[in-house]
């Protein structure tokens, strides 16, 4: 087809509502959620830097998944053709929506056609994004999560707080609360146990997966070569939904696709250590189209744009559409870990959603999240495909209306200010901070001057010319002005 | 509808082309990541691996009897070798006709084997292959007995994937079911098997 089409921004739950900053402030005025936030990262950052620590190869794999990742962007188009072709040879039905209304008409169809009122669900960021469950409840379908945390938060009325642990704002006597008040069959003398939980979650569920006859997944790859798709999971909540109904509909953005098969050994070895810091999550489930006999007959994959071809038409953020969605970056983010997923708004929420969110949906629309960021570098550093978050984010914060996007700066920063062990952090980031934009103007003016600060300081020294700090000298150098 | 979804198709397609306007150059992948591992004992790490992640291993074909005289239901796919349920006296459900999921969850346990397992991580794959039946088999079972022959051990992830069809339906197992969900603490068993045992035995013998 050779009319130019433009590549389109997207919709869905992938907006900040209110300023990050306005929005942060619940967060970080609730002492329970900052301990229950400080806990949760502070253990995960340990695990994950455990097992990636005893593998010796490690930067070279990082180096791998930033170049597959960088091909298959490259090469979209024609792997996107060629995974249809091969799910299709191998018995599957490959829709595509241009956008989050699009996709959800499209499962919504499929559950009707297959004569169900309920699906079962997987884990699933995409669907999220589109706002399924809420399409799927519009046309009076009842939509269950089966993964632990979707569960609590689906129970709780809430929403996700985290790509990978999307309750990880509740505490286990929280948890415990809310099972005791939403789930019916949840026994009268459960205790806060985490193994306790773990089977009321159990007992809750086992009934629906086995009579379950529409599931609805995400994917973490979708190999080209192949047609396969693949889901990582933990708790047996996903081999329950892709093995047992009769029609499996997986919606996949386009920025999923892996060349081939064998680059999943790869990824397979990023993922799980950067997730939840374990040398291989407990199960993976891979499936290509239908298998007569054994599992859903009836396979269908949704793939989505939504946003995606506008991230894909800009060449300095491109590298946002490589993010394998692992959450390493949330897990050391000192912004995120005082303010919460919440306060992004968007499912997309850390280091990675403030750069994603507004490239899906236009700068103009999320303008508060490039500045949602200390640019500490820290997500830079434990990304498995080395996604250059804070060039990114620079190269974003240049595309914001800069008015208002500079109030919101000053009210962080007065925030981050009340606090001395806050600021002691915020120095402490803002030296390493230092290193990206410093390196940045030099590469463009040649200047050993830092017009601005990296955010939050930048609000104030906005009209200074100040030399760039020595990188060692930062708190001393902060101290004299 | 149909002629619908193809106009998003190419859309989509078009929309995706136009975002390439600026021809980015050819990307080379380097490869320098481990492909093969060196070390000497993969058993040891295998059974390391394992048991680090709350599986229980035994040793040798005789621990067989043993551990299926505690199982009052068994399930097993059709093609499981005799030797392995020489002297099981307990109800035996083969797979044929297939079992209904209502039907498995009333088993006490399943018996596979598998198709390859990778030491480094300690992660067991079954391709629907030999003695290994169908999915839903291996998932609905609370208690999951696999055997493991030697043969089938290797190091490295990259070396199992050579081994693998990717048309068959895979499913990867790294201890039992476990969910990190509650303040990120891994507790053991929640919807799949929660006792996951390995029954490792000498392909020599
Ligand atoms: S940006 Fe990198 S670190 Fe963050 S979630 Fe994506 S892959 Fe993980």
């Amino acid at each position: 087809m050779s009319r130019p089409v433009a590549p389109a921004t997207g919709s869905g739950r992938i907006r900040t509502p209110l300023p990050f900053p306005t929005a942060a402030k619940p967060a970080v005025a609730d002492t329970q959620l900052r301990a229950n936030l400080h806990r949760a990262t502070r253990t995960i950052r340990a695990k994950r830097a455990r097992v990636v620590d005893e593998v010796p190869d490690w930067e070279a794999l990082r180096d791998a998944g930033a170049a597959i990742k960088a091909d298959v962007q490259r090469r979209l188009p024609e792997l996107l053709e060629q995974f249809e072709a091969s799910a299709t040879a191998a018995g599957a039905t490959v829709h595509w929506a241009r956008d989050a209304a699009e996709a959800c008409r499209i499962v919504v169809a499929l559950t009707q056609a297959a004569g169900a009122d309920e699906v079962v669900k997987v884990k699933s960021m995409a669907t999220q994004e589109i706002e399924l469950n809420e399409a799927l409840e519009a046309a009076g379908i009842a939509a269950y999560e089966t993964d632990l945390a979707e569960l609590i938060v689906q129970l709780g009325d809430d929403t996700p707080s985290h790509i990978l642990v999307p309750a990880i704002h509740y505490n286990r006597a929280q948890i415990r609360e809310i099972f005791q008040r939403r789930m019916a069959d949840a026994p009268a003398d459960l205790s806060d146990e985490p193994a306790a939980l773990a089977e009321a979650a159990r007992a809750h569920l086992r009934r629906r997966f086995l009579s379950a006859r529409v599931a609805v997944s995400g994917a973490n790859f979708a190999v080209a070569d192949t047609g396969t798709l693949v889901v990582v999971e933990s708790e047996g909540n996903g081999r329950m939904c892709l093995t047992l109904p009769e029609t499996l509909i997986s919606v996949v953005g386009v920025e999923k696709l892996l060349p081939t098969f064998t680059d999943l050994e790869v990824f397979l070895q990023l993922l799980p250590r950067s997730s939840t810091g374990e040398r291989m999550n407990p199960y993976t489930s891979m499936w290509t189209g239908v298998t007569p006999g054994d599992g859903p007959q009836d396979v269908h994959v949704v793939l989505v744009d939504n946003g995606r071809s506008a991230v894909l038409a800009d060449p300095v953020g491109r590298p946002a559409l490589s993010c394998i969605r692992c959450s390493a970056c949330l897990n050391v983010c000192p912004v995120y870990e005082r303010a919460g997923g919440h306060a992004y708004g968007s499912v997309y929420p850390g280091p990675i959603g403030a750069i994603l969110s507004p490239q899906l949906t236009g700068v103009a629309d999320n303008a508060s999240l490039p500045y949602a960021s200390t640019l500490c570098g820290a997500c830079y550093d434990v990304c498995p495909v080395k996604i250059n978050i804070p060039e990114i984010l620079v190269h974003l914060r240049q595309q914001a209306p800069h008015p208002p996007a500079e109030r919101a700066a000053m009210r962080v920063l007065s925030w981050v200010m009340r606090s001395p062990r806050r600021w002691a952090a915020a120095l402490r980031l803002a030296r390493v901070g230092a290193g990206p934009l410093g390196a940045y103007r030099e590469r463009r003016t040649g200047a050993r001057t830092l017009r601005r600060l990296p955010w939050p300081a930048s609000a104030w020294t906005r009209s200074r010319d100040l030399p760039l700090p020595a990188p060692q000298t930062f708190r001393e150098w902060w101290g004299k002005q | 509808m149909v002629g619908e979804a193809v106009s998003a198709r190419d859309e989509i397609l078009a929309r995706l082309r136009t975002a390439l306007a600026d021809s980015p150059p050819p990307v080379q992948v380097p490869r320098g990541y481990r492909r093969v591992d060196d070390r000497p004992d993969l058993i040891a790490t295998l059974v390391d691996r394992l048991e680090d992640y709350k599986a229980v291993v035994h040793h040798g074909i005789d621990a067989l009897p043993r551990l299926l005289s505690e199982v009052g239901r068994l399930a097993v796919p059709t093609d499981v070798p005799a030797d392995w349920l020489a002297g099981y006296a307990g109800e035996l459900h083969r797979d044929s006709p297939p079992l209904s999921p209502a039907a498995l969850d009333d088993l006490d346990a399943v018996l596979t084997g598998c198709a390859v397992v990778v030491a480094d991580t300690g992660t067991i794959i079954l391709d629907a292959g030999p003695a290994q039946g169908r999915r839903a088999l291996t998932l609905v079972p609370d208690r999951h007995i696999c055997v493991v022959r030697t043969d089938q051990v290797v190091g490295l992830l990259p070396e199992a994937l050579t081994r693998l069809d990717p048309r068959a339906p895979l499913t990867w197992i790294s201890g039992p079911s476990a969910t990190s969900d509650i303040e990120l603490n891994r507790v053991e068993g929640v919807h799949g098997p929660r006792r996951l045992e390995v029954v490792l035995i000498d392909s020599g013998a």
